[in-house]
């Protein structure tokens, strides 16, 4: 090799960097519309974040203070990966504080600390489309888009409820965008969906596979699908959080032995660790004694 | 006592650093030279290059070398750093009938004008395991032709002079290009073609293969293969003319099909194309088939075969988006896994208690009935 590759500011090119920036900014313009953008070779395989990372490296500036997750934890390994791969091609301020992030990117939650003005939230996305496994073709998906022909989505949810009673969705739940675009908002559980509806951030998605980059500007209506006689409810958890006590947050199922023992953890860390050096204890009930056989398991209440 | 899981830093690292070791194997073993991938392990460096789409037998010798001779690795290798690299414009078409031959095969014609000339070939041996490949037995010389300046017309231009066959479609607009514009469907054939020929090979061969078993089944014949090196050039608007930048070595195949003819068209025979850096001709046949069914409504031909559907055959022919989608199942999914085991309970608990409540009653009838 004559000469070793070097690379821009944040890995990609600034042309690059440009037509992802004028990809954002129409999706910003039309929320929840999925815009086809060029969605380059990425160094991380197809389904590892490449869209949110492409996402990321298209806005980030040498001042912005950088927070990964995913499953909404810091230290998971890939959030870990793309972290690193922003200190080393931005050499930006990195964080695990939500509060002082300016940029979070994310691989299935949103974080528990409400987002501020200011903030912006990539998330990413492995299936743009929300209405794929229900027609596999791009060519009709975009044609029902346009035409705003939900009508497959309700009756899929219809079916739900008349087989099992409720709707079976429990990540990925469809949403309804300013009451025109039907969006997936990423496979995040679906008691992460309240979040977005009218957040203060910027919400971004990027799916690099997929090629496509969608948005929410701040205080966007979003809105869950659902029946009136069977309103949109998200999990609840009927114990705290076994390291820090938390109540009303999305809960890990850890197994804590071979005899069926397991506690229940806050998904989001960064939640948890400050709640702990507030002085937040938990029960650290590892012996699962109390729970019933079929688990402590969450029940569906209106308890949002 | 629970700790919250940490560490992945150093596992990602401590990981890379095994992942090394493993790649360079016995350290007592004098370690691969790129000569010896690019001159001895040549095919898997053509194919690493031509589904990296990046003609550079040096650096897809270092990404086979790189990624232990995992050559969607190699390709992947390659891909991520094509995808940095800047445009500075297009080549004027190939003349791959002006290449410089090694290999030459018609099926349609016993004998024409440029002859047929099998080149380096494994047709034909027998694949018996070679005990000689133990070491390192000299082996002979080639032999060599006499060059000649006499040209090799391509078997399609042949059939053309009588009209026998489709005729080529000149188009002078600037070809699209999947890797900077967002591919949507319906797709030109310029960019069907760039997809085929940065496809995996595997994939496009099961579906050729599943056009010849009669899924979208197109009579065809190998009109022409042909491998060897061509000239690549690109117009110096400075000096007016076109000057050479290059050479590549190309495989391509002419596959010639039948097609009954229509109102409009007479009976004649058309056209799939393949062609493909370095040789592969196994590619570049199967490319050739694939493009044949999937030009399908050019012929009026009904559409119902997997290899006819272009977004089907489009949106998954690239092993580098397909690895990385059905591998990246092996990242951590426990949020969704856990509303999904929220769920499953659930629903269990529900059919647990219906079925309890209909056991009740079912005894009540029972009852019922003794008395």
């Amino acid at each position: 090799m004559s000469a070793l590759p070097t690379y821009n500011f944040a890995y990609l090119d600034e042309q690059t960097k440009r037509m992802i920036r004028r990809a954002i900014l129409k999706a910003i313009a039309i929320p929840g519309y999925q815009v086809p953008f060029a969605s380059r070779e990425m160094p991380m395989p197809y389904g590892w974040g490449t869209g949110g990372v492409q996402v990321t490296a298209a806005i980030i500036g040498p001042h912005d203070i950088l927070k990964v997750i995913d499953q909404g934890a810091d230290d998971t390994t890939n959030a870990v990966s793309i972290r690193a791969f922003f200190e080393k091609t931005a050499k930006v301020a990195v964080t695990t504080r939500t509060r002082e992030a300016t940029i979070i990117q994310t691989r299935h939650r949103m974080p528990e600390t409400p987002l501020a003005e200011a903030q912006t939230i990539v998330f990413q996305v492995p299936i743009p489309e929300p209405l794929r496994y229900l027609e596999p073709r791009e060519t009709e998906t975009r044609v029902m888009h346009a035409l705003e022909e939900y009508g497959l989505m309700h009756v899929k949810l219809y079916e739900d409820i008349a087989r099992h009673g409720h709707i079976a969705t429990t990540y990925a739940y469809p949403v309804k965008v300013e009451g025109r675009y039907v969006m997936d908002p990423s496979p995040i559980p679906k008691f992460d969906n309240p979040k977005m509806h009218r957040s203060p951030a910027l919400q971004l998605f990027g799916a690099g596979r997929e090629k496509r980059i969608y948005a929410l500007p701040p205080y966007t209506d979003v809105v869950s699908l659902d029946f009136e006689d069977h309103p949109f409810a998200v999990q609840h958890f009927e114990q705290p959080c076994a390291l820090c006590s938390a109540k009303g947050v999305y809960l890990d199922e850890v197994v804590t032995d071979d005899r069926g023992g397991r506690i229940f953890v806050c998904s989001d860390t960064d939640h948890c660790e400050e709640r702990r050096a507030a002085g937040f204890t938990g029960p650290q009930d590892g012996s699962g004694k109390a729970d019933s056989p079929n688990g402590p398991a969450a029940s569906e209440g209106d308890a949002s | 006592m629970y700790v919250a899981v940490k560490g992945g830093e150093a596992a990602i690292a401590n990981a890379h650093r095994l992942l090394a070791d493993r790649r360079r194997g016995d350290a007592s073993v004098p370690a691969l030279t790129l000569e010896q991938i690019a001159g001895q392990l040549a095919l898997a460096v053509d194919r690493a290059m031509a589904e990296g789409s990046l003609y550079d037998p040096e650096l897809a010798a270092m990404a086979v070398r790189q990624a232990r001779g995992d050559l969607i690795e190699a390709i992947f290798l390659i891909r991520a750093y094509r995808t940095t690299l800047p445009r500075f414009g297009n080549a004027v078409p190939v003349d791959t009938g002006r290449m410089r031959i090694e290999r030459r095969v018609s099926a349609t014609y016993k004998d024409l004008p440029g002859g047929q000339l099998l080149g380096p070939t494994f047709d034909y041996t027998h694949r018996l395991i070679d005990p000689s490949m133990t070491g390192d037995v000299p082996v002979e010389p080639p032999l060599r032709r006499a060059r000649t300046d006499a040209g090799c017309p391509r078997v399609t231009d042949i059939l053309g002079q009588d009209g026998l066959i489709e005729p080529d479609q000149p188009d002078d607009r600037e070809p699209g290009d999947l890797t900077r514009e967002p591919l949507e469907f319906p797709a030109g054939r310029d960019l069907r073609l760039q997809a085929l020929a940065r496809g995996d090979e595997g994939f496009l061969l099961a579906l050729g293969y599943s056009t010849q078993r009669g899924f979208a089944r197109t009579h065809p014949f190998v009109g022409e293969i042909r491998i060897g090196l061509v000239d690549v050039e690109v117009e110096m608007p400075e000096v007016g003319f076109p000057v050479t930048i290059g050479r590549v070595r190309l495989t391509e195949c002419q596959m010639v099909a039948q097609f009954k003819g229509s109102a409009k068209e007479p009976p004649q025979f058309t056209r799939g194309y393949g062609l493909v850096f370095g040789q592969s001709e196994r590619k570049a046949m199967a490319m050739s088939l694939v493009d044949r069914a999937l030009r399908a409504d050019e012929f009026g031909e009904e559409r119902n075969a997997p290899a006819q559907d272009e977004e089907f055959v489009l949106a998954h022919s690239d092993n580098v988006q397909a690895t990385g989608f059905v591998e990246h199942l092996k990242l951590p999914h426990y949020v969704d896994f856990q509303a999904e085991l929220d769920l499953v309970r659930r629903m269990r608990r529900a059919q647990a208690t219906q079925a309890a409540a209909s056991d009740e009653s079912a005894s009540g009838d029972d009852r019922e009935a003794a008395e």
